[in-house]
């Protein structure tokens, strides 16, 4: 019973949210400008659930979070611009082209980067991202620095729909592994992989299965990305991108997927809030970043937190 | 039970946020753009005191990033164009007078960020748009203008997808033009016959240059006998030149930003190679950085825009009092762009978009960066200026 009203609970909020986004759209309400974040707030909360399953759940710091959605963009946009499908179809298999190729290459970097751990690894996957762009900087068939335009514009806001599917599907997935045995798995290796293999847990299997995931996801939102865009360069997945996201899931707390989601909201909404703040503006989103950081962190925060479980266990018991 | 209200409370925060947010867009939006404008320029206020109509310029550019310089010197230079148009009363079209106001939002020169940016200006009200700076983010908003209809015209983006709509103008030479002219230059101007290249292959603007003129330069019968790539933020060239060296190159093309070029003048007089330079536009600002101007003397590059020209100095010393810096190519480029917005408004007798767009083909306007003229392509007809450092100064050719 408890696990189905958690079940009603999220559902409603789906449905809710959906429901909120579609009214101010239509109606009017919202202007030109926060439409068309509505695309990128979805790309955003992909690309920050994705990483917090490597970051947050198996404890991994990866910098190279953008060079896997480069590789999905890049695979997903050359899928649409040579092929004749239907828009719908178009998308949808750029989006599985996009990942899994994204997916393949998770792979191909988690296997020789098994034996690495904290800091060696995170500059492992930042070197991998630096390739990555090099590579497709290089490359004929995704024309060089300057990179593939004309990208028919199928996951703009008018398909913010798709956008909106897609992103609850990828919150499911990550939320539903993660609850899993897998994903118990996954942050047993996290706490303490000593400790897990020697209760015949597979650190190696349970790390691959990780980086591939975030990988596979990731991908997808490059795609969402480069189809919302209309044209991706290598420079724009440098690994300024990857810290993007990184700041996002620090930001919403390592391990909480609603945490990326909030954040992942407020830290796209935010620089455009302040727009009108002209040249402090950048100061401005700089200041608010750390002051959110130090809310995070604070004791304040985790009275408030104490409060609220308190209560919640007080109406529990009655 | 909290969690749904908890849920419901985050939901309602997203929507206050941005209900909010856009909300005081709308009321604020004429207020914010003139506090911007005030703080901009001081004088503007004072000076505004014509009561005509307003026509409001939008500005898209990077004002934050690495890009930055750029956007803000087409920025500024933008910004005394206006000062001046309205201190001199303003732009008469038929019967009205209007006063110009830019309204500058920043893109962060990045393809994602310049939609929202350019979408907050068309929520405040744009006439016509002066952007973008950086060529990725124009080609990202060209689709948007068009469906717009609004007229754009962009100071410096030059790559050649930047005008492919009928709204869209540019102001300064494509990549592959400026390749070509400068093929032309350096075969039959200066007579070489043996040309050796260093080029950015990271770079669309440093590559875009380095086809048109090997395709160029190759026809008329030069031959490339050495070309040599590198890739941004490389400071050791060494391994090119060296190889450059091994050559019986007459001269090196380096088509790149001026940072490059002084790592690669320095290093070529390190290896005691005496070669002559030719240099893109991007080498405007080089003798600002290197230690030695005489590794960079006799070097020749395309430059549409020459601060110690004396037919410019009404515009170099308003800047420098206004902003103390010697304004940059960029910052002409933002200037005559606007000059341009005003002819094409005189032009059309009306503000409305399609006329603008109509008379940008029947205008010629002279600016600091030359006299210029449009094609129905949105290209403009104007000669190229060269200019060559001579005893450690720029001086035109």
């Amino acid at each position: 019973m408890k696990v189905n009203k958690k079940i009603l609970v999220r559902a409603l909020a789906v449905i809710l949210g959906y429901a909120l986004i579609t009214v101010l759209l239509k109606s009017g309400m919202l202007n030109r400008q926060y439409t068309s974040l509505l695309v990128p707030i979805g790309v955003n909360i992909m690309l920050a659930v994705s990483l917090n399953l490597v970051t947050g759940f198996l404890g991994e710091l990866s910098l190279g979070h953008a060079g896997f959605m480069s590789i999905g963009a890049y695979a997903g946009a050359l899928f649409t611009l040579h092929t004749d499908l239907p828009d719908g179809l178009n998308i949808i298999v750029a989006m599985i082209v996009g990942g899994l190729m994204a997916a393949l290459f998770g792979f191909v970097i988690g296997v020789p980067v098994l034996r690495l751990q904290g800091d060696y690894l995170a500059i492992v996957t930042l070197a991998f991202g630096e390739i990555i762009k090099s590579v497709l900087n290089a490359l004929k068939f995704t024309n060089g620095p300057k990179g593939l335009s004309k990208i028919p514009l199928l996951s703009n806001y008018q398909h913010y729909t798709l956008v909106f599917v897609v992103m609850v599907i990828t919150v499911l997935i990550i939320t539903n592994i993660v609850d899993s045995r897998h994903g118990r798995a996954v942050c047993s290796v996290r706490d303490n992989y000593i400790a897990a293999e020697s209760i015949g847990i597979s650190v190696s299997r349970f790390k691959i299965m990780a980086f591939v995931i975030g990988a596979f996801f990731a991908g997808v939102a490059g795609v969402l990305y480069a189809h919302n865009v209309g044209i991706i360069k290598p420079t724009t997945f440098d690994y300024n991108k990857s810290i993007e996201i990184l700041v996002i899931v620090v930001l919403g707390g390592m391990g909480s997927i609603r945490g990326s989601i909030i954040s992942a909201i407020i830290l796209t909404v935010l620089p455009e809030v302040l727009r009108g703040a002209d040249n402090m503006r950048m100061l401005l989103y700089s200041i608010v970043l750390i002051a959110m950081m130090l809310f995070n962190q604070s004791g304040f925060k985790e009275r408030m937190m104490e409060r609220i479980a308190a209560s919640k266990q007080q109406k529990a018991g009655e | 039970m909290k969690k749904v209200v908890s849920l419901m409370l985050i939901a309602a925060m997203t929507v206050g946020l941005t209900a909010c947010g856009s909300k005081t867009e709308e009321a604020a939006s004429t207020d914010a753009a003139a506090e911007e404008t005030e703080a901009g320029e001081e004088a503007e206020g004072e000076t505004a005191a014509t009561d005509g109509e307003k026509f409001v310029i939008g500005g898209l550019g990077p004002l934050t990033g690495a890009a930055a310089s750029y956007g803000i010197s087409v920025k500024q230079g933008a910004e005394i164009a206006v000062k001046e148009i309205n201190e001199n009363g303003g732009v008469q079209v038929g019967d009205t007078t209007y006063t110009l106001e830019l309204n500058f939002a920043d893109d962060e020169a990045s393809e994602d960020k310049v939609i929202t940016a350019y979408n907050s200006l068309m929520d405040s009200g744009i006439n016509a748009l002066l952007g973008c700076v950086t060529s990725g983010a124009c080609l990202a908003v060209i689709d948007q203008t068009y469906a717009d209809g609004i007229l754009q015209i962009t100071p410096s983006g030059s790559a050649m997808g930047c005008t492919e709509y009928d709204n869209a103008f540019r102001l300064c030479f494509t990549d592959p033009l400026q390749g070509v002219t400068m093929a032309d230059y350096a075969v039959d101007e200066l007579g070489f016959t043996k040309i050796a290249i260093i080029y950015n292959n990271a770079d669309e603007y440093s590559t875009g240059i380095m086809e048109a003129f090997v395709e160029e330069a190759e026809s008329k019968g030069a031959e490339i006998v050495a070309n040599e790539a590198f890739v941004t933020d490389d400071v050791d060239f060494k391994t090119q030149l060296t190889s450059i060296k091994a050559t019986d190159a007459e001269v090196i093309f380096v088509p790149a930003y001026y940072q490059d070029a002084t790592y690669i003048t320095q290093q070529a007089k390190d290896l005691g190679m005496e070669l002559p330079f030719l240099g893109s536009d991007g080498w405007d600002g080089v003798l600002s950085t290197v230690t030695d101007p005489t590794t960079v003397e006799d070097a020749v590059f395309l430059s549409p825009f020459l601060a110690s020209d004396p037919a410019v100095a009404d515009f170099v010393s308003a800047y420098e009092e206004a902003y103390g810096a010697t304004p940059d190519q960029f910052a002409a480029d933002g200037y005559d762009t606007v000059y341009v917005i005003k002819a094409a408004m005189e032009q059309a007798g009306s503000i409305e978009s399609a006329d603008l767009i109509a008379a940008m083909t029947e205008i010629q306007v002279d600016g600091l960066t030359g006299s210029v003229k449009f094609t129905a392509d949105g290209e403009p007809e104007k000669g190229a200026k060269f200019v060559v450092i001579k005893d450690g100064e720029y001086t035109a050719k």
